[in-house]
């Protein structure tokens, strides 16, 4: 196997051609000055039609994708993505239509909007969402932006805080400090739940909401979700639902339900729209009634039998060009019709167990986090008894022989040498056992022969990247000589 | 493993602190760094900013994660060491040494911090979390 695939720009030669072109017909002129490029990039690559098609293939043939692999990167849900969604997707009548086209041209589109805001709806326990957002990250950003206006409007303007449980995940103090709050952390109780001690002495007037993951990032259900919502009420905040591990309790928590006031939904997690590079995602928002004025636009409406679209009236405003990323829109839709109510259930039944057989089964050589029953995603800790040498990332690396993803790492970080595993609901007992077994094979190999670890991957095509070198020296643009530096060493 | 300098005062967020008249140097411990793995960037005020005790003043970022580092003591900055902007390894290799963060002139007396055999003891029962 080919080790090093070289950029195509070194697979070129002057003059090669991949498709012939006929005369111009016309007289051939200089392109003018201004149009032309002053930096020192070399031209486009001059390469055969073969050549172009060997070189991605090969690229693509390296590429761990969950078509090729278990993939279980705890907290992304990386499940299987039905290819049913494509077929749906490339329908004409949602493939090429424009977002510019009369409302009267696109009803089907407007009419498939509409029904997955009410579907999203009753799964969450919300009375409006808003498709609009493009990933998480955004939708979070709505929610804070949404909690601002809210407080702002009633003329509270003291609330100037947000609550973050320590297991948040990172984009959570991110979007809060984005929308110009101070964000203010909350201890973990013993039990992984909100520490409800120091919540209370955090909470307050300058409470502008909290915002929780339930799941957690440690892969456990809140006990204490019902009293922290009352906590953060009873101080006039306002309670943010950060969906990423809605996977676990499909179709048996409705988080409207459980004391939230808005929440975002990953399609492109728990409703199998492609994921990551293979994206775009879609964060849609929902929220309860009295949050619903400020969400973003637009919304699809039915009236009159007509679908429109709307903006709500204290909109925050727009945080996407034209509709959102209206394809996903339709995989997701897909997915929840051919499932059903019963279905998602079942969905978050088998994520839930599957990663407990997991836990059962790992949990002698590789000790767990907080000892109780967990949801979809199970944290580890890669301390092998008699392997002080070997640390998570050398077990991490090792998995990539083994031909598993490696799963997530390092995080949570209020838990030492973590290793956060998500198998979701997709994978087979098959699988699943194939994954203990190679987690049983390292553990057996830390203690025997460490070096193994400290030198994985040995079966990839590149062996143990320099993480550090990468970051603290990085080599941001195409640089022939940089690259023949780095591959002469 | 550990490596604890007696001569040095330290904080339970892991820094230690270097008296020397009512200058303090600041760094962070050799277990911090083991704990961290390769840093890969680090940021530090500006000369003359003033942090109050427990505020944070930097960050250290590694190729795990960001982490934030904490004024042991109120003061201002009278010197940053910019060697380990350009150098972040600096941090894994000489904690205690080359790798220093900042100098504060401090305000008040320093108080609170934990001495070598406290901190010893205290990273001990981290290690075994």
């Amino acid at each position: 196997m080919h080790t090093y695939e070289p950029p195509i720009f070194e697979l070129s030669s002057p003059g090669k051609i991949g498709a012939a072109l006929p005369d111009a017909g016309v007289p051939e002129t200089e392109l003018p000055a201004h149009l032309l490029r002053d930096d020192d990039l070399a031209g486009l690559p001059e390469i055969s039609e073969t050549e172009v098609v060997r070189h991605f293939t090969r690229i693509s043939q390296r590429n761990f994708c969950i078509d090729t692999g278990m993939y279980p990167l705890g907290s992304c849900t990386m499940k299987y993505n039905p290819k049913i969604h494509e077929e749906a997707a490339r329908l004409p009548g949602f493939a090429f239509i424009h977002p510019l086209q009369a409302e009267e041209t696109v009803q089907g589109a407007l009419q498939l909007t509409y029904e997955l805001q009410d579907i999203l709806a009753e799964i969450s326990g919300f009375d409006q969402v808003c498709l609009q957002p493009a990933a998480g990250a955004q939708g979070e950003f709505a929610g804070i932006l949404v909690f601002r206006a809210y407080h702002l409007d009633r003329g509270d303007d003291q609330r100037d805080e947000v609550l973050c449980p320590n297991s948040a995940h990172g984009t959570n103090p991110a979007t809060a400090a984005m929308v110009g709050f101070k964000v203010v952390e909350i201890a973990t109780d013993s039990r992984g739940n909100v520490d409800l001690a120091d919540l209370r002495a955090k909470v307050g007037p300058r409470t502008a909401g909290l915002m929780l993951t339930n799941p957690n990032t440690l892969g456990l259900f809140d006990e204490n979700v019902h009293e922290v919502a009352k906590i953060v009420h009873e101080a006039g905040g306002l309670m943010y639902g950060d969906g990423a591990n809605f996977n676990a309790i499909l179709g048996i928590v409705k988080p409207g339900d459980v004391g939230f006031d808005f929440m975002h939904y990953n399609l492109h997690k728990t409703f199998t729209t492609p994921h990551g590079g293979g994206g775009p995602g879609c964060g849609a928002v929902g929220c309860k009634e009295f949050l619903a004025d400020y969400l973003p636009g637009p919304i699809v409406a039915l009236k009159d039998g007509q679908y429109t679209r709307h903006t709500p009236a204290k909109s925050i405003g727009r945080l996407k060009a034209f509709k959102g990323n209206f394809g996903m829109f339709v995989r997701a839709y897909t997915y929840i019709r051919m499932l059903g109510a019963a279905g998602l259930r079942s969905v978050s039944e088998h994520a839930v167990l599957n990663a407990n057989y997991l836990r059962v089964n790992l949990d002698k050589i590789y000790p767990v986090a907080y000892d109780r029953t967990c949801m979809h995603e199970v944290v580890l800790q890669g301390k092998i008894k008699g392997a002080p040498s070997v640390h998570t990332l050398d077990i991490a690396k090792r998995l990539i022989d083994f031909g598993f993803h490696p799963p997530t790492v390092y995080f949570p970080i209020s838990v030492a040498e973590s290793i956060m595993i998500e198998p979701t609901e997709t994978e087979s007992k098959r699988n699943l056992d194939a994954f203990i077994d190679a987690m049983k094979q390292i553990a057996l190999e830390a203690v025997e022969n460490p070096e193994l670890l400290h030198a994985a991957p040995t079966t990839a095509p590149v062996r143990r990247l320099d993480e550090a070198t990468a970051a603290r020296r990085p080599i941001l643009k195409y640089d022939q000589a940089a690259i023949a530096a780095l591959l002469s060493k | 493993m550990s490596n604890v300098p007696s001569d040095l005062l330290y904080t339970k967020e892991h820094e230690w602190v270097r008296i020397d008249g009512n200058t303090a140097t600041v760094g962070i411990s050799h277990f911090a760094q083991s704990q961290l793995g390769d840093v890969v960037f680090v940021e530090l005020p500006d000369v003359g900013k003033t942090f109050e005790i427990g505020e944070s003043f930097g960050t250290v970022e590694s190729v795990k994660a960001v982490s934030e580092i904490y004024a042991p003591l109120s003061g201002s900055v009278a010197e940053i060491n910019n060697a380990v902007i350009d150098a972040p390894e600096l941090v894994n290799d000489d904690p205690y040494g080359d790798g220093w963060l900042a100098k504060f002139e401090f305000t008040s007396e320093p108080s609170g911090l934990l001495s070598a055999a406290e901190y010893e003891q205290f990273i001990k029962e981290e290690a075994d979390k």
